[in-house]
C-alpha cells in the first residue's frame, strides 16, 4: 500500500529522520488556523497518485488566510478524480539545493537497491537520461544490510556540507525501510538548507500487503484511503477488484486469467468494465458477492463469467451464480464459460435453472464475442 | 527425461495435515507421485493415509531419503519452512504458498543464491511433468505426455492454454509454473535452459503477464541460448497503467514492463508471440506438426 505523504512523513519522524514544522488537517479552517502558528506555508494535498507539483497540488501560502483558500480548494475540488481529505501544510524554508534518496527492493536484482542523485527536485527518470553521472546506485544483500561503504558512495556525489546529514539519514530511511517492510522509499526533493541541515520535503512509501500482519499499526493507515465505493466494497469481501473504464463486467479467478479476458474482450471489439479476480477454491457465497458488485455499477452492459477450475470447483461457481441472481435481480445478460474441475456439473446446474439472463459459452474467445456483442445490443 | 520431476523422484510434503497440503498430497500421489513423507512440526508419529508424518524435514529426510520437498506452509511461517527444506539438504523445493512477505523471499533468495537448491515459487501452481509425477496443485486430467514444454508466471491462464493444447493431441514433457509473486525462487531463464537441455522437449511455450522485466531477460536468453522453437503469450495489453492486477509482481511502471513491450521483445528475437491462448496452442501446433 501506498502511504500518503503524512503518513510517510510520521514514520519518518519514529526514525529519527529530520523534518520541517509541518501540521496535517482536515478542514480548511484548521488550515488558516495551523497557517497562523507556522507562518508562511507549503500547501500540500494529500493523495496516493504522483504530479501535485505540475498539477495545482501543492501552493505557496505566505497568510494564513492564503493557506486557508488554497485548501479549501483542495478539499471542494479533489485532485485528479480523487477525494481529498487530507492537506500538509509545511513551513516554508530557504532551499539552497535539491537533492534525490531513494531504497526500493528490486525484483530483478532480487536486493535493495538505494540510489542518490545530486541534482533533486525533478523527475528521477529524465535526470538518468540527461545526466546520468549525478546518479549513484548500490545493490544492497538483505543478509548482510547497509554497510559504510555503500553508504560513503551513495552520499559522495553530494555538496561535501551535506554528507554527513545525508549519511546519517540514509542510514535511518533503509533501518525503517526494513522494520517496517516497505518496498519503497523515496525522498524527491532531499533539500539543503540554507546552513547545510539536510531534510526531505517530499515522503513516498510503499507497505508490502502481505507483511501488514505483522505491522497492526500500519495497517490502521488504510483507514484514512479514499476508494471508489465499488473498489471499497470488494475490499471488504476480499476480492481483487480494479475499476476500469469499460463496459464489459469481468469475473474470472486467477489474476492471469482475468488479465488474459481483459484482452480477449478488447480483441472482440468491446472494453472491460473492471478486473475482478475471486482467487482460488472460491465458494459459492464469494461468487455470489462477486455477481453482486459487478451488477451495482452502472456502467456494466453485459458480464463476462470466465472461470478455469483447478482448485475451484465449478459446481460451487455455478451455485454461486444462481444465488446472486436470487438476491439480486439482474438487468444484462450474464455470459458464463466453465471449465475444468468439475465443469460438466456446473455446466448443468445453470442449464436445468434455466435463468433467462445466463448464457453458456463453450470456450474464451466465444464467451467474449457473447458477451461484448449482448452488451451493445442492451 | 522431463525436467526437475519424475516418477522415481522422492518427495515430502511439508503442511502434509492441513486442509489442501492432505487433499493435494493425495492427488499428487495417485497420480504417481512418489510421495514418501510429510511434515507437520508436532504431529510426528501420525500417518496420513499411510504417508508417514514428521516434526521435521531433517527427520522426514533422513528417515524416508526424500530429495525434494512439496509446501503448503502458510504465508507467515513459509519462508522458515523453505529454509528448513534447504537446511536439510533437499534439492529441489516447491512451495505453493500465496502472501509470503516480499521481504521474507529477499532474504531466502540471497540464502539460496550459489548454493544448489531449486526453490520454484513461492504463490505458484507448482510443477507436472505429465504421466509421471505431479509437484503441486495444476489439475493433471487437463495434461497428456508430450514434448512441449511450458515454462508460466500464472496459475489458471497456465491451466487454460494446458488445456488448449491438450485437446489438440499436443502433450507436454513438463509444465512449470514460476509464480507470479515480485522476488521467486526459479525464473524463465533456468527453466528454459533446461528445457533447451532437456532432449524429450522439442517444443517450448513461455507464458507471461505485465510487470518486472523477466519476459525481456527471457527474450534475450532464448536469442543466445535456444535452439528450440518458442511460442510466447503476454497477458495484460488492456491493463492500465499503474493499476495493480491481484499479482504483486504485475505492476505496470511507465513504458518498461507493459505487454505490448514484452511481445515486441520476443517478436524480435523471432519468438512467436499468440495473441490469446488459442492462437498460443494453434502457433504451437504449426510448429511442432
Amino acid at each position: 500500500m501506498d502511504l500518503f505523504e503524512y503518513q510517510g512523513k510520521e514514520l519518518f519522524e519514529r526514525y529519527d529522520i529530520p523534518l520541517i514544522e509541518r501540521e496535517v488537517v482536515s478542514s480548511a479552517s484548521e488550515a488558516r488556523a495551523a497557517a497562523e502558528k507556522l507562518g508562511p506555508v507549503a500547501v500540500k494535498v494529500q493523495v496516493q497518485i504522483g504530479g501535485r507539483g505540475k498539477g495545482g497540488g501543492i501552493v505557496l501560502a505566505k497568510t494564513p488566510d492564503e493557506a486557508g483558500q488554497a485548501a479549501k480548494r483542495m478539499f471542494d475540488e479533489g485532485f485528479k478524480d480523487m477525494p481529498v481529505t487530507r492537506v500538509l501544510l509545511e513551513k516554508l524554508v530557504d532551499i539552497e539545493h535539491e537533492l534525490y534518496m531513494a531504497i526500493t527492493l528490486d525484483r530483478t536484482e532480487k536486493r535493495y537497491v538505494a540510489m542518490t542523485s545530486s541534482e533533486g527536485g525533478i523527475d528521477i527518470e529524465e535526470v538518468a537520461d540527461t545526466k546520468p553521472e549525478a546518479i549513484r546506485k548500490a545493490a544492497i544483500d538483505p543478509l548482510l544490510g547497509l554497510k559504510h561503504f555503500h553508504v560513503n558512495r551513495l552520499v559522495g556525489g553530494f555538496p561535501q556540507q551535506a554528507r554527513e546529514g545525508a549519511a546519517e539519514l540514509l542510514a535511518n530511511l533503509y533501518n525503517l525501510l526494513v522494520a517496517t517492510d516497505a518496498t519503497l522509499v523515496e525522498v524527491n526533493p532531499l533539500a539543503i538548507l540554507a546552513g547545510g541541515r539536510v531534510v526531505p520535503l517530499d515522503a513516498k512509501v510503499t507497505i508490502d500487503d502481505n507483511a501488514l500482519f505483522r505491522h497492526p499499526d500500519l495497517a490502521e493507515y488504510q483507514k484514512e484511503f479514499t476508494l471508489d465505493p465499488t473498489e471499497a466494497r470488494a475490499k471488504e469481501k476480499g476480492l481483487q477488484y480494479v475499476k476500469l473504464e469499460g463496459e464489459v463486467g469481468i469475473i474470472g479467478n486467477g489474476a492471469g486469467l482475468v488479465m488474459s479476458t481483459l484482452d480477449v474482450v478488447a480483441q472482440a471489439g468491446g472494453s472491460a468494465a473492471n478486473f475482478l479476480d475471486v482467487g482460488g477454491g472460491a465458494s459459492a457465497d464469494l461468487m455470489a458477492t462477486s455477481l453482486e458488485v459487478i451488477l451495482s455499477d452502472p456502467a456494466v452492459r453485459s458480464v463476462l463469467v470466465n472461470i478455469f477450475g483447478g482448485i475451484t470447483r465449478c459446481d460451487l461457481v455455478a451455485q454461486g451464480i444462481l444465488e446472486a441472481l436470487e438476491r439480486i435481480e439482474a438487468t444484462v445478460p450474464i455470459v458464463v464459460r466453465l471449465d475444468g474441475t468439475n465443469a460438466e456439473e456446473g455446466r448443468k446446474i445453470l442449464a436445468d435453472a434455466g435463468h433467462a439472463r445466463i448464457v453458456p459459452a463453450a470456450t474464451m474467445l466465444e464467451a467474449a464475442k457473447k458477451a461484448v456483442d449482448l452488451g451493445k445490443g442492451a | 527425461m522431463a525436467i526437475l520431476l519424475d516418477g522415481d523422484t522422492k518427495v515430502l510434503v511439508q503442511g502434509i495435515t492441513g486442509k489442501e497440503g492432505a487433499f493435494h498430497t493425495l492427488r499428487n500421489r495417485s497420480y504417481g507421485t512418489n510421495v514418501v513423507a510429510g511434515v507437520t512440526p508436532g504431529k510426528g508419529g501420525q500417518d496420513v493415509e499411510g504417508i508417514p508424518v514428521f516434526d521435521s524435514v531433517k527427520e522426514a529426510a533422513d528417515a524416508t531419503g526424500a530429495e525434494a520437498s512439496l509446501t503448503f506452509v502458510p504465508a507467515r511461517f513459509a519462508a522458515d519452512a523453505i529454509l528448513e527444506a534447504a537446511d536439510a539438504g533437499l534439492g529441489l523445493i516447491v512451495c505453493i504458498t500465496e502472501g509470503i512477505p516480499v521481504l521474507d523471499m529477499a532474504r531466502v533468495y540471497n540464502y539460496l543464491r550459489g548454493k544448489d537448491h531449486v526453490l520454484v515459487g513461492p504463490n505458484c501452481p507448482g510443477l507436472i511433468s505429465p504421466g509421471k509425477a505431479n509437484l503441486g496443485i495444476i489439475p493433471f486430467e487437463i495434461c497428456a505426455e508430450g514434448n512441449v514444454g511450458l515454462v508460466s508466471r500464472s496459475g489458471t491462464l497456465t491451466y487454460q492454454i494446458v488445456n488448449e493444447l491438450t485437446q489438440r493431441g499436443i502433450g507436454q514433457s513438463t509444465c512449470v509454473g514460476i509464480g507470479g509473486d515480485p522476488i521467486i525462487g526459479t525464473g524463465f531463464v533456468d527453466v528454459l535452459a533446461r528445457f533447451q537441455e532437456d532432449p524429450e522437449t522439442e517444443a517450448i511455450v513461455l507464458i507471461g503477464e505485465i510487470g518486472g522485466s523477466d519476459e525481456e531477460t527471457a527474450a534475450e536468453f532464448i536469442s543466445r541460448n535456444v535452439t528450440k522453437p518458442v511460442v510466447a503469450y503476454v497477458a495484460g495489453f488492456t491493463a492500465p497503467p499503474g493499476k495493480r492486477m491481484g499479482h504483486a509482481g504485475a505492476i505496470i511502471t511507465g513504458s518498461k514492463g507493459t505487454a505490448r513491450a514484452k511481445a515486441e521483445a520476443f517478436e524480435a528475437v523471432g519468438v512467436r508471440v499468440g495473441k490469446n491462448p488459442t492462437e498460443v496452442a494453434e502457433l504451437v501446433q504449426a510448429t511442432v506438426s
